[in-house]
């Protein structure tokens, strides 16, 4: 039994299957990378995890319970995060604030109404955020106003937001896409660390093959909705099946 | 101390500085001299300007950090007002029990109302908020005329009942309001030269209560809650994905502001204790959103100075007819004074409107701070100018600083 159990999701948009029967099993403190071409379907799987998309049918479990009907906040409080494909952070406010507000998520729950105590004044909470920042080494960029960020930048914040909450299950939706190389091997950097760290699971969607065969000890393999293939990297490097799947969309 | 920043303390200070020296601030002309229309030093309006201030600090809390812009605010404040002037016919002339009631009322009001509409965001929950506070208003004129006396207004009478008061003075008149025996009209007047000045209980209690509004709204500024709240502006998307529900605090910064606009009717009924269903209409919500967004929307102190601009404007303008203008230019030729009085004719008096209005236009066109970002960027220009000669770091290349919600 993995943490994560996805069974016979379909998922249709008007006349569009987007997923079709998708299975998926992810084991508990492993990387489990999805590739697939563009347009296969990946966001929408993830989208269904995490309570942004209802599927049509099937049945999604996290650690033994289902996410299916509940909100998003309440699925994050069962302890999955994500990453999004355009970064999604709060972009009024400073790197540091982004990174309170999950410390207080995760010490506080869904809400809770301290509406005299001040912000400078939790120490817990400012040691975590700051803490974090020093993880991703962005404790110089804390104060910065987080909008004018670079984008590289954006996404290892909205990164380092989802780490600081622990989840068990991380999910990320092509974290690298325009980062430029370096930063993606900091990137690459930073999750083995944090694999190294603490029990965590991972799901990558991610289309840099370099950052795939670095972290993934599973890979799923999606092609219009529908899983193609599920096996350990070695061998979908020469999966024909695979090649004709990205080979067909560049046709 | 009071759990506030040493920065966040002084601006506190400053502000109640300011707010208790304002019958001496508010009347720099002397009583005799032609500029004394200007003078805004006496107790109707500068209860005005503190009772609106409040209104719009409360607003502020709402719009200026969750970014949700009600048009139904009104509905609060006349709630508020008729529940203090209920306090009055059936209690007492006591200001404290009728404030009281005024903030519990609209809070419930605003629990209804702020439960229905948040259910919709961005223009929708405008246009619910509206939808609600004009069904207020169109009810207070109609079925709830009992509650309200309609189109009357709901006043005071001989036979109110005030079971801690009395229904009528020995004189046969209608009892004032008071706190605890300090009468809420009571003046002291002050002559000092040319000038006089006037000190108002009214205007005291109402000064008191808007700088404790304001130190509650510093630190809920301050605050996790705050910080929530500007999060739920900035992108919810992220707020729900960080395993926080954004509806309860909204909601929470509804109902505060809701309590706050109570809070401002209870005063307002409080100085006159008189409440019609004027109070409640879309005008008067609009207000409010002109008095926030004029000065600053999210800012501290902006709200409070676009309430005092604009009921300035209100009082002030209104006042200035042709009769005054042809004072003003009396010293030219007739037919350039005739000129010039036809030329500012359409901006005062009825026209104070017209004022106000290309003043907000250009307020939010080359401000969209509001007039708080025209006083930070008057800041830094003279900052500059000191420190030209210095070298200064290449602006392109250093980070931004971060705005600071609190000037
Ligand atoms: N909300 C939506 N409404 C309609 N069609 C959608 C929606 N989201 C995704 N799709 C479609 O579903 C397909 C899969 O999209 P997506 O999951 O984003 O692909 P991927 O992330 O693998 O590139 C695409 O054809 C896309 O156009
Ligand atoms: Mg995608």
């Amino acid at each position: 039994m993995g943490i994560l159990e996805v069974k016979g999701v379909n998922k249709r948009f008007g006349g569009l299957q987007a997923l079709g029967d998708v299975n998926l099993s992810v084991a508990e403190n492993t990387v489990h990378a999805i590739i697939g071409p563009n347009g296969a379907g990946k966001s929408t799987l993830l989208n269904c995890l995490v309570g942004k998309l209802i599927p049509d049918t099937g049945s999604v479990m996290f650690d033994g319970q289902s996410v299916l009907g509940r909100t998003p906040y309440e699925i994050n409080q069962m302890g999955i995060s994500r990453v999004f494909q355009t970064p999604e952070i709060f972009g009024d406010l400073t790197v540091f604030e982004n990174m309170v507000i999950p410390a207080f998520a995760k010490r506080d729950g869904a809400f809770r109404m301290h509406a005299f105590e001040s912000v400078a004044n939790e120490k817990d909470i400012c040691i975590m955020a700051e803490q974090m920042l020093v993880d991703v080494n962005m404790q110089d960029k804390m104060h910065m106003h987080s909008a004018s960020l670079s984008r590289g930048d954006k996404r290892r914040l909205e990164m380092a937001m989802c780490l600081l909450q622990e989840p068990r299950l991380l999910l990320l939706d092509e974290p690298t896409a325009g980062m430029a190389r370096a930063d993606t091997n900091n990137t690459i950097d930073l999750l083995k660390e944090i694999k190294q760290k603490r029990d965590i699971t991972i799901a990558i969607i991610e289309h840099d093959m370099h950052v795939v065969f670095s972290l993934a000890d599973r890979i799923t393999v999606l092609a219009q909705g529908t899983p193609l293939v599920e096996d350990v990297p070695e061998n979908i490097r020469g999966n024909p099946k695979v090649r004709e799947a990205y080979l067909g969309e560049a046709a | 101390m009071l759990g506030l920043s040493k920065k966040d303390l002084t601006f506190l200070l400053i502000v109640a500085v300011l707010t208790l020296c304002a019958p001496f601030l508010l009347n720099p002309f002397p009583t005799d001299s032609a500029m004394a229309q200007f003078n805004a030093g006496y107790p109707d309006l500068m209860q005005r300007f503190v009772i609106f201030g409040i209104f719009a600090i409360g607003f502020n809390i709402l719009f200026g950090l969750t970014g949700y812009l009600s048009f139904g605010h009104a509905a609060f404040l006349g709630v508020g007002s008729y529940s203090a002037v209920w306090m009055f016919k059936l209690l007492s002339m006591n200001v404290l029990p009728a404030i009281l009631l005024s903030m519990i009322i609209a809070g419930l009001f605003s629990v209804l109302i702020g439960f229905v509409s948040l259910r919709r965001s961005g223009i929708y929950f405008s246009i619910l908020t509206l939808a609600f506070a004009q069904m207020s208003f169109n009810l207070a004129y109609s079925v709830l005329t009992p509650i309200t006396n309609g189109e009357t207004g709901l006043q005071l009478t001989l036979d109110d009942p005030r079971v801690l008061g009395q229904s009528a003075t020995p004189q046969g008149g209608i009892p004032v309001t008071s706190l605890f025996g300090i009468e809420m009209r009571a003046t002291h007047e002050l002559a000092v030269g040319g000038w006089t000045f006037q000190f108002n209980a009214g205007y005291y209690l109402c000064a008191i209560v808007m700088i404790l509004a304001f130190y509650v709204a510093l630190r809920i500024f301050r605050s996790p809650f705050g910080l929530m709240l500007r999060a739920v502006k900035s992108n919810q998307n992220r707020l729900n994905y960080t395993g926080l529900n954004p509806k309860p605090y909204t909601l929470a910064a509804f109902v505060i502001s809701g309590v706050y606009a109570g809070l401002a009717g209870g005063l307002l009924a409080s100085m006159d204790p008189l409440a019609g269903a004027e109070r409640m209409q879309w005008t008067a919500s609009g207000e409010v959103v002109l008095m926030t967004i004029l000065g600053g929307a999210g800012t501290m102190i902006g709200p409070v100075l676009g309430a005092g601009f604009i009921k300035y404007f209100e009082n002030i303008f209104s006042k200035i007819n042709d009769t005054v203008l042809h004072q003003w230019f009396a010293f030219m030729p007739d037919g350039m004074e005739d000129f010039f009085v036809f030329l500012l004719h359409p901006f005062v008096g009825k026209g104070w409107h017209l004022t106000l209005g290309i003043l907000f236009m250009l307020v939010v066109t080359f401000l969209p701070g509001g007039l708080v970002e025209g006083g930070q960027r008057i800041a830094r220009l003279l900052r500059r100018e000191r420190t030209d000669s210095n070298d200064r770091p290449d602006p392109e290349h250093h980070p931004r600083e971060t705005p600071h919600v609190a000037e």
